[in-house]
């Protein structure tokens, strides 16, 4: 299974982003290999407008079962993840990715 | 001659400036009067008229044809807003955030993408004797008010080409002030004597020394002379057109909705005073 955070940075002891749309990394975890994968979201975190959209594009093609993030997406952004039916987490902002990883797989997120 | 009512900060008096200086004017002289604050219109509150014309306002946004789209992905990659987005069976439109630059529909080598009309406003024309009073309203949920403001300086132009024309403009100095203010004459900036308005002030005035626009100040609330924003007039050389004293007396009729000049002597003056720096018709010569 494929589990997506919203991250300030690329490795374990980075912290979930806040924001969904703005966030400056997308850090993709196999659950089956423990692996991290990063990928580069500044470009869209400098848009003007339609941050949301964009992330989202990113995030479908990633195609994880879940997102794990903050505050959650807006209105825009949450239009297009209903394409992707993966279950969205919020509340996860100030932990480390290891914390909300281990919190998520504890049922405590 | 067309004059914008502008400024740095919000809640200076634009308003209440631009209501009693249309309706002063308005005593003798024709004058029209925009509300082009479109995202928050409030001129309206403290005027009545008959109504004269109604109109909604559109925006051209683009429209999916999924039968003849072959999924190439090339509008979301023209798309400088992200207002098209292109997922692999669906392509999904963001109309708030559109800019109507037609680039997605006239580059899809597939003709999927019509450009459609969609509502984002409406303008509405009121008259009462002399003054003629618009009034452009964002529906609830549109993001972009550069459209319905540009779209309502169209219609001021078409049916007052030669009128006085007094444009209540919106606050800051982003977008919709330029578009508000970018045809003007002239730019009246009406600020407060507190830091906020001060510094938000500079902000207006860099804004229009800017865009090249000839401009002056109104002080409102003004409680003394020689405070921080005359001292910054008289530092860079900027005509402070009135100062209208802070009263109890003027937030009482505000709050009524009632205008000031016929009550408030010091108002009248600062109309006057700025009816004479503009050489604009009426008051009191």
């Amino acid at each position: 299974m494929k589990i997506l955070f919203t991250a300030q940075g690329t490795g374990w002891d980075a912290k979930v982003d806040p924001r969904f749309g703005r966030c400056p990394w997308l850090v993709v975890v196999d659950s089956e290999t423990n692996e991290l994968t990063a990928v580069d979201n500044s470009d869209s975190s400098e848009e003007a407008h339609g941050a949301g959209p964009k992330t989202s594009r990113k995030v479908v093609e990633l195609a994880p079962a879940v997102i794990i993030t903050g505050n959650g997406p807006g209105g825009n952004a949450a239009t297009v993840l209903e394409m992707l039916d993966a279950k969205i987490v919020t509340g996860a902002a100030g932990k480390t990715l290891k914390e909300a990883y281990e919190a998520f797989t504890a049922g405590t997120l | 001659m067309k004059i914008a009512i502008a400024s740095g900060k919000g809640g200076t008096g634009k308003t209440t400036l631009s209501t009693n200086l249309a309706a002063y004017i308005a005593q003798t002289h024709p004058v029209v009067l925009a509300d082009l604050d479109v995202e928050e219109p409030n001129s309206g509150l403290f005027l009545s008229g008959s109504p004269i014309a109604t109109e909604d306002k559109f925006k051209m946004v683009p429209s999916w044809d999924a039968e003849k789209c072959i999924h190439c992905g090339n509008c979301q990659k023209v798309c400088n807003f992200n207002a098209i987005i292109s997922l692999p069976k669906i392509v999904m439109v963001f109309e708030k955030l559109c800019h109507s630059c037609y680039a997605c529909a006239e580059l899809c080598p597939a003709k999927a993408l019509t450009m459609v009309p969609e509502k984002i406003g409406t303008l509405k024309a009121y008259k009462q004797g002399n003054l003629h009073f618009v009034e452009s309203r964002l529906d609830i949920g549109q993001e972009m008010a550069v459209p319905l403001i540009g779209q309502t300086e169209s219609w001021l132009n078409d049916h007052f080409p030669d009128a006085l024309l007094l444009l209540d403009s919106p606050p800051g100095t982003s977008c919709p002030v330029i578009e508000a203010t970018k045809d003007v004459d002239f730019v009246i900036l009406v600020t407060e004597p507190t830091p906020f308005g001060l510094h938000d002030l500079t902000l207006a005035v860099e804004t229009m020394t800017t865009l090249k626009k000839e401009f002056g100040v109104v002080i409102n609330r003004h409680r003394e002379t020689g405070d921080i924003v005359e001292q910054y007039c008289e530092q860079n050389d900027i005509p402070v057109l009135a100062c209208i004293a802070d009263s109890r007396l003027v937030a009482e009729l505000y709050s009524q909705g009632k205008m000031m000049y016929k009550s408030v002597p010091d108002m009248q003056q600062a109309l006057d005073n700025i009816i004479r720096f503009l050489h604009l018709p009426g008051g009191r010569q």
